[in-house]
């Protein structure tokens, strides 16, 4: 089996979020970066099956060269191979097209991506990838299992799960439940050195038309103080729900 | 020319978020100076609609759809849109729709934003506000595709009255193949699910262990509220991982989250600060739910949690 797992580059969680250039641009400083933490659950299933079912597994990125320690990281989790597209795209349209693209030139049997990415928050990508290569596609995929090409996985729906089946080739998003988060894999010092001397491969990217842009960024409105509400005035509370905030 | 707004019912019934859907299409109907068209699949009362602004209604009435398919499903919005010479298309943030207004856009070639939150701020050219950041930030962004997807985030627009006299069609749509099918789904019955509440009850590592959830059961009893937790204490195994919360958990976009001794970390507060109102109970005042929320105790749980649910209980019997 053949897998492609779709990395996002995103701002470590504890990130401040700013912007520069008249807040049309995310100010990067002081930024760390990290795998997105839902990329992550699909990178540590594509593991498991490389390690229980045999598959080779390349990790992908769209994103200039500052994306390349991520894309290390993941082959010091055990990826055999990354492929980085030179572009800073400007929307999820524009990742879904450059990945489907490649995707098609290396015929990969399923396609593992996290549920969103976790600075744009889109969710626009699997969904796009999937119909663009015309692949099987389950999102929000909290389990999944592959026997000869037969894919059973559970899917998270509103107020429970729901148990899909499909065939390869699929596209498959992801999140906490592909594995359980004591099962994320993380890199160790075998993994470090071995990755230095792994392929990263660049691909130069196709022209797009740009479908959507973002212009300019805004911070949300400084809040308001907290009223605090003494402990023994429990009705105190009730009555400020009820009247002043009108949520009960 | 016209906006199209895909009314999803779940089970026959729409929920609040279709008629949010609605209200929002109405509102950039108006803007463009187009009409509205809804598109609901197996609905009881389609004609609900009509009070949300829809001026046509299209039904489609099929067997097949019992079962959600995303590309029948986004298949079906393509061949209306394009029925319709829809320039917008709306979908809600409910899981299926997050599961298909992707592949909408790809059907329909069309630039596709998705949690947005207003109406556009301009139509020519086409800018829309959408969150991002977790949260953390907005930002506005612009449409350049003739025709354009918008994924619309819960609970951000609001549900607006205006009655309209819509006139109804049934639709017989070409049902494509789907390579997926559905083997069973596990539902919960008859609870309040953390997608489709208007009160969320949180609790974390401050409530010590699973023993003591029944406090957090009864209070959102009382709220008729849904269940959630932080992710330590799903980790924990102290609660189901559907309950989990938060950036790398479900987000929440509640009328009021209720923080139970949950501390109020960064990536907790990126997925729940959706909600209009946040209360937080915590022993220490410190925490830094305090400096999010709009209303606060300081206190011990385990005192204040049982008097506030016998004072709701009270209370509900008033107001009832
Ligand atoms: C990449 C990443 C992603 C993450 N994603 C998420 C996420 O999606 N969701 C999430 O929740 N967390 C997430 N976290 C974890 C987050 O950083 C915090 O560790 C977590 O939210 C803390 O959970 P908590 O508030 O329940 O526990 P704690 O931080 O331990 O807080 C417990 C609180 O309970 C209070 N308390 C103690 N006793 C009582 C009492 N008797 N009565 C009242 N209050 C009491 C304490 O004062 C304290 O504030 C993530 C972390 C990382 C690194």
């Amino acid at each position: 089996m053949k897998i492609l797992v779709c990395i996002s580059h995103v701002p470590d969680t504890t990130s401040k979020i700013n912007f520069t250039d008249n807040n049309s641009a995310f100010d990067t400083t002081g930024v760390q970066y990290v795998i997105n933490p839902y990329d992550e659950f699909a990178l540590s299933r594509a593991m498991w099956f490389k390690e229980k079912q045999g598959a080779t597994v390349t990790v992908i990125t769209v994103g200039n060269a500052t994306t390349e320690p991520t894309l290390r990281k993941c082959l010091a989790i055990g990826a055999d191979d990354a492929i980085r597209i030179n572009t800073e795209a400007l929307d999820g349209f524009q990742v879904a097209k450059e990945l489907a693209e490649v995707a098609k030139a290396n015929a990969y049997d399923l396609i593992l991506t996290g549920r969103e990415s976790i600075d744009y928050n889109g969710a626009m990508v699997p969904g796009m990838l999937a119909a663009l290569l015309d692949f099987n596609f389950i999102n929000a995929c909290v389990g999944v299992e592959i026997e000869s090409g037969a894919v059973t996985a559970s899917k998270e729906i509103d107020g429970g799960t729901e148990t899909l089946a499909t065939t390869l080739p699929a596209v498959i998003a992801g999140q906490k439940g592909l594995v359980e988060e004591k099962d994320l894999r993380i890199p160790n010092m075998r993994g470090i050195m071995m990755a230095r001397k792994k392929p990263l491969a660049i691909v130069e990217p196709q022209t797009i038309e740009v479908a959507t842009k973002a212009i300019n960024f805004e911070k949300p409105a400084e809040k308001s103080a907290c009223k605090l509400v003494d402990a023994s005035n429990i009705d105190g509370l009730i009555d400020l729900l009820h009247n002043e905030a009108k949520v009960i | 020319m016209s906006v199209l707004v895909f009314a999803e019912a779940s089970e026959g019934k729409f929920k609040k978020i279709a008629f949010e859907a609605v209200s929002y299409g109405k509102k950039v109907a108006e803007q463009l100076g187009v009409s509205l068209v809804a598109l609901t699949i197996n609905a009881d009362n389609a004609a609900e609609l009509a009070a949300y602004g829809a001026a046509k209604i299209i039904k489609v009435n099929n067997e097949v759809l019992k079962s959600f398919d995303a590309k029948i499903t986004a298949n079906i919005i393509q061949q209306v849109a394009e029925k319709e010479a829809s320039q917008v298309v709306v979908i809600d943030s409910s899981s299926n729709g997050l599961y298909l207004a992707p592949l909408v856009a790809v059907n329909l070639n069309a630039g596709f934003a998705s949690n947005v939150m207003a109406a556009p701020s301009s139509t020519t050219p086409f800018v829309v506000k959408r969150k991002a950041f977790s949260n953390k930030a907005f930002n506005n962004t612009e449409i350049n595709t003739e025709v354009k997807v918008i994924g619309l985030a819960k609970n951000s627009f609001g549900i607006f009255e205006n009655n309209t006299t819509a006139s109804e069609e049934d639709f017989s749509p070409e049902i494509i193949a789907s390579g997926v099918s559905s083997v069973g789904v596990n539902k919960a019955s008859g609870k309040v699910t953390i997608a489709d509440a208007e009160i969320v009850v949180s609790g974390g590592r401050g409530l010590k262990g699973p023993e003591n959830w029944g406090l957090i059961e009864d209070l959102a009893e009382v709220l008729d509220a849904a269940l959630a937790c932080s992710k330590p204490v799903s980790d924990l195994g102290w609660r189901p991982h559907g309950e989990h919360v938060g950036q790398t958990g479900k987000p929440v976009a509640s009328n009021l989250y209720i923080a139970i001794g949950i501390s109020g970390a960064i990536q907790h507060v990126a997925g729940i600060n959706a909600s209009k109102v946040k209360v937080v109970i915590n022993t220490d005042p410190e925490a830094p739910f305090f400096k999010v929320a709009d209303y606060g105790i300081v206190g011990d749980a385990f005192e204040v949690v049982p008097e506030l649910i016998e004072k709701l209980k009270a209370f509900k019997a008033q107001n009832s």
